[in-house]
């Protein structure tokens, strides 16, 4: 049977600095550095376990391209046992581990909410005149790209190849569900006159069905194999071909229908008869028919519409529902998965409208068609690019996603809980409640150890190799009732 | 050629609630529409404004 699909997100933030001569890498650091003063005691990140240059296909390649780990910069672990750093010009946060889909859209919308509270804190150091902005969203318009990626905790004894054939189906059609849209083209040679809305804020940036890489000639699969945990029994898949969703209900059905679909590679239940002839042209054709009617080449001959591709994914997780059971993504938050999956497709098929408070997509279209409708503006006009970027405005009161009046699936008690509280159910539990109660303790931390001053030398490294232990199942007791670190590691015989 | 063939609606869930899902579409898109339009009304209060200077300064770094 599949394993847990344990999951998480990693959202690099746009960031517009106004009113100051700052450069977007000393502002993320100061809208980080604003947050962490107003909220809780720096702990910073330990970099001993990261190997992003290892590839899932058995070799590494640090010594061509190593991908550049910035330990110069802003780099700190929450109480909510979330990273929140400085990559590549952008301030970025990383969920913790999460057991369901569900509780990775509430640390998703937990991360959003520590962005908007740090643009509050970063207004009180900055001049008046000054500001910074940020926006959840992947592309500037103007062919420059940042991340949302997924992690999925998967077996290690399934077979790479197997994985990459049969889950590039499904990361090249879900854009119709989960695409957060675009105003305009970024792909070169293409223009905005001919492609004036899609459906994904990513899809022009995907140059290679597999790869390594991150940053330049992006990958629909991405190799990266830096487990963090046991890497004999696990490898940790690293989606880099979605979209930041402002949508709580996309935001769900993109890690749950994945996570489900994992499980079904897993367990061989999925079938290899969905194969696409030209992933990368299929990704970007998607992407670019709002009308969901042009068809993509399967290998053996057949065409499919994206729309058809993602009914006939969920028919075979609704049998995989049947005949292995959800218990690896969680039984009622996977049924409720399938429930939003199969009404969004049938409001996609029936009338796009009305769909209009789940799909991301769908909203900033009828928003920026009916701007234009009302203004007589262009497909090109300025102003329709502007709906698009304040679509993702974390200012509140510039927020269009949330003047629609979106879906939402979180409660804001659960949301605001999230931004301190860690998960209970993983290894997180640990890590954000060891964090909260002895902050000048913990000397760093990672996703799979920790590193304590007991007072004595030398340092004490906790290794969290298993995702699903250190829960509050297991450790609440033993950090309630012990009154230092070297007691509780004492009790913990490590 | 096979597109049509290939649809293969999923058979419903055991799932109940799965029939709620589609609401009565003529009432539901009233209702969408005039909350589009109440937006669109007050839509200049919440746009940037200089449209043009904000699109043209939103450049970013590339990230991952």
């Amino acid at each position: 049977m599949a394993i847990p699909k344990v999951c998480g997100i990693e959202t690099e933030y746009g960031i517009l600095v106004r009113g100051t001569d700052t450069n977007p890498v000393a502002a993320s650091s100061l809208l980080i550095n604003a947050y962490l003063a107003a909220n809780q005691r720096k702990v910073g990140w330990d970099f001993n376990d990261e190997h992003p240059g290892s590839d899932a296909r058995g070799f590494r390649v640090d010594d061509l391209l190593a991908p550049e780990v910035e330990t110069h910069l802003v780099n700190a672990v929450l109480t909510n046992g979330a990273r929140y750093y400085v990559d590549h010009a952008h301030p970025e946060i990383s969920t913790p581990e999460c057991r369901t889909a569900l509780d990775a859209l509430k640390y998703d919308r937990a991360a959003e909410e520590i962005v908007r509270a740090s643009m509050v804190a970063a207004a009180t150091v900055l001049p008046a005149s000054a500001e910074v902005l940020c926006h959840k969203n992947n592309s500037d318009g103007k062919g420059n790209s940042y991340g949302c990626h997924e992690n999925y905790l998967v077996a290690r004894a399934l077979p790479f190849g197997r994985l990459v054939n049969q889950i590039t189906p499904h990361f090249v059609t879900r854009q119709v569900v989960v695409g957060a849209g675009k105003v305009g083209c970024e792909l070169p040679g293409v223009t905005s006159e001919q492609v004036p809305f899609q459906l994904s804020q990513r899809a022009d940036f995907f140059e290679e069905e597999v790869g390594l890489e991150t940053t330049l000639k992006r990958p629909i699969v991405n190799t990266r194999d830096e487990p963090h945990c046991d890497p004999v029994k696990y490898r940790r898949l690293h989606v880099i071909v979605g979209d930041a969703n402002m949508s709580e209900t996309a935001t769900l059905v993109k890690l749950g229908a994945t996570s489900i679909a994992l499980a079904m590679i897993e367990d061989d239940a999925m079938g290899d008869d969905l194969v696409l002839a030209n992933p990368v042209s299929a990704i970007r054709q998607v992407s670019h028919d709002p009308s969901l009617q042009r068809t993509v080449l399967l290998r053996d001959g057949r065409r499919m519409t994206a729309l058809e591709m993602q009914w006939e994914l969920l028919r075979r997780a609704l049998s995989y529902e049947q005949s292995h059971g959800l218990e690896c993504v969680d039984e009622a938050v996977g049924r409720r998965v399938l429930h939003l999956w199969e009404g969004m497709l049938t409001g996609l098929e029936r009338d796009p409208a009305s769909v209009a408070y789940q799909v991301d997509w769908v909203a900033k279209q009828r928003l920026v068609q009916g701007y234009a409708d009302r203004h007589g503006a262009s497909p090109t006009d300025v102003r329709l690019k502007a709906l698009d970027l304040q679509y993702h405005d974390l200012r509140r009161e510039r927020c269009l996603a949330l003047r629609l009046g979106l879906d939402t699936i979180v409660s804001t008690d659960e949301v605001s809980s999230a931004m301190t509280v860690p998960p209970s159910d993983t290894r997180a539990y640990f890590r954000g409640r060891c964090l909260a109660k002895w902050p000048d303790h913990v000397v760093a931390a990672n996703w799979d150890s920790m590193v304590f001053d007991i007072g004595r030398d030398p340092l004490r490294r906790v290794p969290m190799m298993e995702p699903l232990r250190g829960t509050a199942e297991s450790v609440q007791r033993l950090i309630d009732e012990s009154n230092s670190p070297a007691e509780l590691l004492a009790k913990l015989g490590a | 050629m096979a597109e049509r063939t290939q649809k293969q609606k999923p058979a419903p869930s055991r799932n109940d609630e799965i029939v709620e899902a589609a609401p009565a579409v003529t009432e539901s898109g009233e209702k969408l529409k005039a909350e589009l339009d109440d937006l669109l009304d007050e839509i200049d209060d919440v746009l940037e404004t200089n449209a043009e200077d904000f699109v043209k300064s939103y450049v970013q770094k590339g990230g991952q």
